[in-house]
């Protein structure tokens, strides 16, 4: 890539072939929603159906994750604090307010992009483990936070009132089903959102900054600015999620869209599908979500902990067999 | 307010800190010799508190005697996950920082499903020690006898782990953290020393959760939130300083009892991260970090 900045006439095929890459993956970007669209249809239990829903919804949130921890290399393990942002802006806007939560998903990406600039503006100062950790306790403080905060309901958490079917109001009392089209534009404007990045000059810069910070200063890259670039729409996106979580599922409190383990359910897809890429974490979402969710049904109920197993030596083997992730089988290289 | 409560309070945060520092030690001195976090080191901490419940109620093995034992099996555990998964993760050449923290991650989730299939959900805990029930009084504080008894354990185990770092193993620990391919060439064999360095790392959180039992419960997820606490201690002290593990243990221990003596119970957590965000802030490696 450095090539082609200093010298145009040697990188122009190269550059080419990149373009045209880009232009395939955002026509099976474009394709693959005709059967990612159609696929709760075609199955007729409600259970499989929420289940698709969760898997889209998740592809869509560790999309996000993916542009801050993927691409600008910052491994963020308090995502569930953009999360339960999201989710309680836009219910407290729907609740005390009356503002739909069609326009409330947009304020809650505005103040969980926000909040993730005022995280990363102390936290950027710290590199590796030291960050990661710091995000885990900066999510946790706002778990706590929110559980002892009597006006968004404490520890008991708010229910959404449900009305009218509605679609400026996303209730879909009758069926869940048209949340699958909620979820999927959500996880489609992750992905555009990711495609742009990869193309455009932030995007090489963030990954500059990811696999080299003093190589990247020293090519005039502003590091600091790019890693809160990447913060605010990785932070913003995941607000937006919440928010459409909160509404599909109706009622929230800080365990259910705050708690610590949020974080990594988030991150996990993208790590483990392939971090840094584009299709990573949907595959990653397409794998995990079913099998967590299967396991813990089928093998979960009487609490014996062998869902935990299978799911927990899961991780491990596919991180260990698969460090470039699931989308390493089919040939494509991430970062990272 | 009253001068008693606060002394007790004082006195209960440093005792509890010592646990602290010594569950945080572990985990300082793994990331010190290479470079990895144990996602898993609370669970591993589980599994020595489940360990003493077994050993005390079928052979009847005081918890305080328990202490080689249960050591030496956590060794052998800590031995057994760096051969089986760390040194597999070291191994691969693509996206290393990731594949360390999820691996570990994914194992500490398997632990704690495995625990949940052996030893069900219910809280555990031992009672009729020798120290059980048990308190001391001095200058009008009282002190329980197990707790006394864990955080003088605590500190010679600290002792323990610093006089380690004068023998010949402790001088190859040392200069495998300087230079982890330089070593190979004076003949000390890296893996070894790696794999011994998890074994230390996971016994000394096993003493940790042995003394533990005696006042504490212990369920499948016991291990979340004391490891949540431990990484803060060690980011607190600076990745890889044992010396900073013990201050930082102390001091973490301390803010937690004020917060919550202060504010409220509830806000407890509240008050340690925000300390540790704010020593961050002057000294982004920790107290005595260097790494």
């Amino acid at each position: 890539m450095s090539v082609s900045v200093l010298d145009p006439s040697v990188a122009a095929p190269a550059d080419n072939a990149i373009l045209r890459r880009r232009r395939r993956e955002l026509l099976l970007g474009a394709l693959l929603l005709v059967p990612l669209g159609a696929l709760p249809f075609l199955v007729s239990d409600v259970y499989t159906q929420n289940l698709i829903i969760t898997t889209v919804l998740f592809a869509g949130l560790s999309q996000a994750w993916n542009i801050l921890g993927g691409y600008c290399g910052q491994i963020s393990l308090g995502h569930a604090l953009y999360m339960g942002i999201g989710a309680y802006v836009s219910t407290m806007l729907f609740t005390r307010a009356g503002v739909p939560p069609t326009v409330g998903m947009f304020a809650a990406a505005a103040v969980a992009g926000a909040v993730a600039l005022l995280v990363g503006w102390p936290c950027f100062r710290l590199s590796g483990h030291y960050y990661a950790i710091a995000t885990v306790v900066v999510g946790e403080i706002g778990y706590l936070l929110f559980l002892n905060w009597e006006w968004v309901g404490a520890a008991s958490g708010i229910y959404i009132p449900l009305g009218a079917d509605s679609v400026v109001n996303l209730q879909f009392r009758t069926s869940k089903l048209p949340f699958h089209f909620v979820v999927l534009a959500f996880a489609a404007v992750a992905w555009v959102a990711a495609w742009l990045i990869e193309g455009s000059r932030w995007g090489f810069a963030w990954r500059a900054v990811r696999d080299d910070v003093t190589a990247a200063r020293s090519l005039a890259v502003r590091v600091f600015p790019s890693k809160m670039a990447a913060a605010a729409i990785s932070g913003g996106l995941t607000g937006m999620g919440g928010a459409i979580y909160a509404q599909y599922v109706g009622y929230i409190d800080p365990d259910s869209v705050l708690a610590g383990h949020w974080s990594i359910l988030i991150a996990l897809p993208a790590v483990l599908g392939g971090v840094g890429t584009l299709w990573g974490p949907l595959l990653g979402a397409a794998v995990l979500i079913p099998v967590s969710e299967l396991t813990r049904s089928y093998l979960g109920g009487s609490g014996q902990g062998v869902d935990l197993m299978i799911y927990g030596g899961l991780i491990v083997v596919v991180a260990l067999a698969r460090p470039a992730g699931l989308v390493s089988l089919f040939g494509v290289k991430g970062g990272a | 307010m009253s001068w008693d409560l606060l002394a007790q309070s004082l006195v209960s945060g440093l005792l509890m800190g010592l646990i602290y520092a010594l569950v945080a030690a572990g985990l300082s001195l793994i990331f010190g010799l290479m470079d990895v976090v144990n996602f898993a080191h609370g669970e591993m901490m589980m599994l020595a508190m489940y360990a003493a419940v077994l050993i005390f109620g079928t052979l009847g093995l005081d918890p305080l005697l328990q202490l080689p034992l249960v050591c030496a099996g956590m060794f052998a555990l800590g031995w057994g996950v760096y051969r089986g998964v760390i040194a597999r993760a070291l191994g691969v050449r693509f996206n290393r920082g990731m594949v360390q923290i999820f691996a570990t991650f994914g194992l500490a989730i398997f632990i704690r499903g495995a625990a949940q299939f052996a030893f069900g959900g219910d809280f555990r805990s031992v009672s009729g020690t020798v120290l059980s029930g048990k308190t001391v009084s001095f200058l009008g504080v009282f002190v329980p006898l197990p707790q006394l008894a864990a955080s003088i354990v605590c500190l010679l185990a600290f002792a323990g782990l610093l006089l380690v770092g004068r023998t010949e193993f402790g001088r190859a620990l040392e200069a495998t953290r300087e230079d982890r391919d330089a070593v190979a060439l004076i003949g000390i064999d890296r893996d070894r020393i790696f794999a011994m360095g998890w074994g230390l790392g996971a016994a000394t959180v096993g003493v940790a959760g042995v003394m533990l039992i005696s006042f504490y419960y212990v369920s499948p997820n016991v291990g979340a939130n004391f490891a949540l606490i431990a990484y803060v201690t060690v980011a607190l002290g600076g990745f890889g300083s044992i010396l900073g593990a013990l201050v930082a243990g102390v001091v973490i221990g301390e803010v937690e009892a004020l917060t919550a003596f202060v504010l409220e119970p509830s806000l407890k957590q509240i008050g340690m991260f925000a300390v540790y965000l704010a020593v961050l802030m002057i000294r982004p490696r920790g107290l005595f970090g260097r790494l």
